[in-house]
């Protein structure tokens, strides 16, 4: 186990620096885009909202919180809407986990704009003109168990801001509820994930543990899972112009803060409008 | 696919072309659209761009469409610039005396893997058709309306 775990993050390591931001394909995007739209429509009755708050044209950063274990209908619905909204040819990109562009299964993702959460890709997204779609809270957020399902927790993570300020792009907050309904999801597992050192070789800080389709007990969830049919609703917020609102020099704690706390009083206001779960 | 509505209307085809050929009007009684600007100088008539976007299930679809026919007041065709391939067309007709047969025709293709693709246009088709006759409804009522404000 000693041996095979740093070398399966080696081999990890390896095969995500092929996931580059010139592997995005709109053609591959426009013919994958019906069933997209059949699976958010007929499965998670998605309701996105305000994709209007999207600048018409130029780089933004959009900053969300994500759920659902490793099958995240919020990443999914956000990118169909998006390519409906403002067509394919709009460059979106999306940051994931290294480990998440590793697995051959989700190769796809790449031509849909997915690369890996590097510095590199961020900025050279954002330099190029694009959308970047950056969601902080990683595995930690994803993995959260369900009753902290109406929580916005980043773990601290302010990388987004610094990222947002060098590149003099403004920040769109996105808000989505729902995805943390789609599995039982009982605990991160943070504590097992340390035992088995996967945080030092795969970069992983968790180790979910949930009851979820077709599996039962689902530990990982690296095979992923079937979703519940959660309800989603997704809420872009205003664009918010960091110079503009924080002054020449803002204070990353504070923009931080200020995101935060705007993402969870949107996200408390569509916790409200939920009658049931899963149901919505 | 194609997906077709008609409607009779008390008026003649001018007063239905008055709405129809004014497209900055459009918003007043297009049933779906969830957005509609003109994209560039023209407002109307040959060559007009409008940015587009019908709600359809859970996403806004469109794009980029441009007016490639106009001849008042009996046709009015769009065809899709960018974003979802589709083309459309309002035709005018006289009916009897005083009253205008108006027709309004959708097609689009739905991209990807065939038996899908055709499912997807299926399903697809009964939002289109609910949203068309819902148009045509609202046109009839709004001419109707006019002609007696006269």
């Amino acid at each position: 186990m000693g041996g095979l775990l740093p070398s399966l993050g080696r081999s990890v390591e390896r095969r995500v620096h092929h996931a580059d931001l010139g592997e995005r394909d709109p053609d591959y995007i426009r013919d994958n885009l019906p069933w997209l739209w059949l699976l958010a429509s007929a499965w998670f009755r998605a309701d996105v909202r305000g994709l209007e708050n999207i600048p018409e044209r130029g780089p933004a950063l959009l900053v969300g919180n994500h759920s659902g274990g490793n099958m995240i209908p919020d990443t999914v619905i956000l990118t169909m809407a998006f390519s409906t909204y403002f067509g394919a040819e709009r460059p979106f990109y999306q940051l994931a986990h290294n480990l998440v562009l590793a697995i051959p299964a989700l190769a796809p993702l790449r031509r849909f704009g997915t690369v890996a959460a590097t510095p590199e890709n961020a900025a050279g997204a954002l330099d190029a003109g694009a959308v970047l779609l950056v969601y902080p809270g990683g595995d930690h957020e994803v993995s959260r168990p369900v009753w902290e399902r109406n929580v916005i927790d980043f773990d601290g993570r302010r990388g987004f801001v610094r990222e947002a300020l060098d590149a003099g792009v403004p920040l769109v907050p996105v808000v989505s509820i729902g995805g943390q309904e789609t599995a039982l999801f009982l605990s991160r597992g943070a504590g097992l994930a340390r035992a088995l050192r996967l945080d030092r070789t795969l970069r992983l800080k968790t180790l979910p543990i949930s009851l979820a389709l077709p599996w039962g007990l689902n530990v990982g969830d690296f095979l992923g899972h079937l979703p519940l049919p959660a309800k989603i609703t997704i809420q872009v917020l205003p664009a918010i112009d960091l110079h503009e609102r924080f002054g020449p020099d803002p204070d990353v704690d504070e923009v931080f803060e200020h995101v935060v706390a705007l993402m969870q009083e949107t996200l408390d206001a569509l916790a409200a409008e939920r009658r049931l779960p899963v149901l919505g | 696919m194609k997906v077709s509505a008609s409607t009779d209307i008390a008026a003649a085809p001018e007063a239905v072309w008055a709405l129809i050929g004014d497209l900055r009007r459009w918003p007043d009684f297009v049933a779906g659209l969830t957005r509609w600007e003109a994209a560039g100088r023209r407002r109307s008539g040959l060559g007009a761009r409008y940015r587009a976007l019908m709600r359809i299930g859970s996403a806004d679809i469109g794009g980029l469409v441009e007016v490639v026919e106009f001849h008042p007041p009996a046709d009015l065709a769009w065809n899709a610039v960018t974003g979802a391939e589709q083309r459309g067309r309002w035709r005018l007709r006289p009916h009897g005396e005083d009253a205008t047969r108006v027709e309004l025709r959708m097609t689009y293709h739905v991209a990807g893997w065939a038996p899908g693709a055709w499912l997807i246009a299926r399903i697809a088709e009964r939002a289109i058709r609910r949203n068309l006759t819902r148009t045509l409804g609202e046109l009839a009522r709004q001419v109707e309306r006019d002609g007696s404000g006269r």
